[in-house]
């Protein structure tokens, strides 16, 4: 018979086994992605799959001239910070009044917002398209960053609202009692108090806006494209250099997956619109 | 407004009696201005493009022809019913989406049960790990799936059947909407991971130990304890996931084109593919309309089982 100390060291075991199997397999396509970007393009194409073999940087030092990486990877970091910056601009005085001053539609118009996501993409694509065409606005980020905004901006309202909900407003009415106008109020006192929540809040807008992949398929090819569509641009025929499309996904992948790593928690209260935290 | 009391001079009187609890905005209340840019751009970016669609739906409209654009009320929708692409995106969709959500539900409440079930080593990086997949963008997770594990000859699930002794398997041209299964799934599921295990930890912990010392096995207390605290974040995975899977793109678009034939083509990519291959608005119009309207029945469905269980907490 086993001890209970001892059953609870064998459970903790298997369970321990368990967990690790299961990760190290939904892990696998990433570190293998990681893995091929350090071959050769021989090596990366050779059957059977080689785990052990002479590991190269040349990928990473290519990736420029085959591609031209960086034009794509700026137009990703000025789209994204744009529509972060210009969601966070709309999305915090929306957050504030619905919060402190809420009314009988508040949360009427917070459920409305939610169901904005709704409305699949696919629904306004062609007038979206024509539009652009129209505006010459078509393949430039200023189309992407107004509509990464509005997609994102619920997401934005929501999660702002759940933060801006947990302050004790006797802060604010002390502020106002000092006699701080409304931007004072906002500037001064509720926006450091709520620095990380906030900052949680563009993370996440952040990544959304990183990784989206219909409209920049759809309304970019060339002088706007951000990486995803780099990336999915390697899906043609011509295009087997798997150990570049490796590095070069290492490359794109890499800052969203840090940043997600570090965020996980507060990323968890977004994505839920607040209903898990 | 103004009409109304006119008419109805009682009206405004029983109106604030009604809500004496309100809070009295100073000054003027900054609540009406604050919250009307972000409602008016959500108004705009719903109505403009969406009353184009319906207006596009219902005339001739196609690029190639440019000024033909006569009313011919719903022939649009017809034509799209009756594409041969229109039965199998449908079922393609359903397909899609209720398969990964099944996968990344169960699969996520049992992953974040074993998580949560003993503390070993390594727990954190496992943690990590296990998450990681929800942060690849779709178009490296859709390739790297197709060049290096699904490709019949290069790939590791080639080189682990060739192991076994079996013939290699063409993944994406022989079960193509499988195989987009699993690699949505495998986007998705991490989400889930990440939203239980967090709604898990808040599980209270004293209640689980009082169910032990009562005699409750660990099923007992899986069923009756853990899975009636997750039914909220249950709830929130199924809801936000919907709203994704329903629009999945870019995996199809950079593995197989909706192909062969239309075996892994969904309404997205098939209005796609109308519009921007075939460049005939009307009737990709008239499909955008159809998606819009399976979206809301799905969305009208969700809210009511969700709607309040979001709001009622503040």
């Amino acid at each position: 018979m086993l001890t209970l100390k001892q059953s609870r060291r064998l459970n903790t075991l298997v369970v321990g086994l368990f967990a690790w199997a299961i990760a190290l397999l939904l892990f696998f396509p990433i570190f293998w992605m990681l893995l091929t970007s350090l071959k050769t393009e021989i090596d990366a194409f050779a059957t059977p799959p080689q785990l052990i073999f002479t590991p190269t940087l040349e990928n990473y030092l290519q990736i420029q001239d085959r591609s031209g990486y960086f034009k794509y990877a700026w137009n990703s970091v000025t789209i994204s910070f744009g529509a972060t910056a210009l969601g966070m601009l709309i999305a915090i005085p929306a957050a504030y009044s619905m919060a402190f001053y809420e009314t009988k539609r508040t949360k009427g118009t917070l459920l409305w917002m939610l169901s904005t996501k709704m409305l699949p993409p696919v629904g306004v694509l062609v007038p979206i398209y024509l539009l652009a065409k129209q505006f010459g606005m078509l393949d430039s980020r200023a189309v992407l960053i107004i509509i990464y905004t509005l997609i994102n901006l619920p997401i934005l309202v929501w999660m702002i609202y759940t933060y801006f909900k947990d302050i004790p407003r006797d802060i604010l009415e002390a502020a106002r009692m000092d006699g701080a106008t409304l931007m004072q109020e906002m500037v001064r006192v509720l926006l450091p108090i709520s620095k990380g929540g906030l900052a949680s809040t563009m993370l996440l807008s952040l990544i959304l806006c990183w990784n989206e992949a219909f409209w920049s398929l759809n309304l970019t090819s060339s002088n706007a494209a951000p990486l995803t569509a780099l990336i999915a641009s390697y899906s043609s025929p011509e295009g087997l250099f798997w150990a570049k499309l490796s590095a070069v996904s290492t490359l794109a992948c890499a800052p969203i997956l840090i940043f997600g790593w570090i965020s996980q928690k507060q990323l968890v209260r977004g994505l839920s619109f607040g209903a898990v935290k | 407004m103004a009409t109304s009391s006119a008419a109805l001079p009682k009206a405004p009187v029983t109106e604030s009696a009604g809500e004496p609890s309100e809070r009295k905005p100073r000054r003027f209340g900054p609540s009406w201005f604050l919250v009307s840019p972000s409602v008016a751009l959500l108004l705009l970016w719903m109505l403009v493009p969406l009353s184009m669609t319906v207006y596009f739906s219902v005339i001739r409209y196609n690029l190639l022809y440019p000024g033909e654009n006569d009313f011919v009320g719903l022939e649009n929708f017809h034509y799209f019913l009756t594409d041969a692409g229109f039965m199998p995106g449908i079922v393609n969709t359903l397909i899609l989406v209720g398969s990964v959500l099944l996968i990344s539900v169960v699969l996520g409440v049992l992953i974040s049960a074993l998580l949560e079930a003993a503390d070993f080593a390594g727990r954190g990086i496992v943690r990590v790990m296990l998450v990681s997949p929800f942060f690849i963008m779709p178009t490296v997770s859709a390739l790297v799936w197709k060049n290096l594990i699904y490709h019949p000859v290069s790939g590791i699930l080639a080189a682990v059947w060739k192991f076994f002794g079996a013939q290699p398997v063409g993944w994406l041209a022989q079960h193509p909407l499988a195989s987009i299964v699993i690699i949505v799934s495998w986007q998705w599921l991490p989400f889930a991971i990440l939203i239980l295990m967090t709604a898990m930890q808040s599980l209270d912990q004293e209640q689980k130990e009082a169910a032990r010392l009562d005699g409750a096995g660990p099923i007992a207390i899986f069923w009756h304890l853990t899975l009636p605290h997750l039914a909220r974040p249950i709830a929130v995975v199924v809801m936000i996931e919907t709203i994704f899977l329903l629009s999945v793109f870019a995996e199809i678009f950079t593995t197989t084109s909706g192909g062969p034939g239309y075996a892994s083509t969904n309404l997205a990519y098939l209005i796609y593919n109308q519009a921007l291959l075939q460049f005939d608005v009307g009737m990709a119009s008239a499909g955008g309309l159809i998606a819009v309207v399976i979206a809301n029945i799905a969305a009208i469905i969700l809210v009511r089982m969700l709607g309040k269980n979001l709001t009622e907490k503040y």
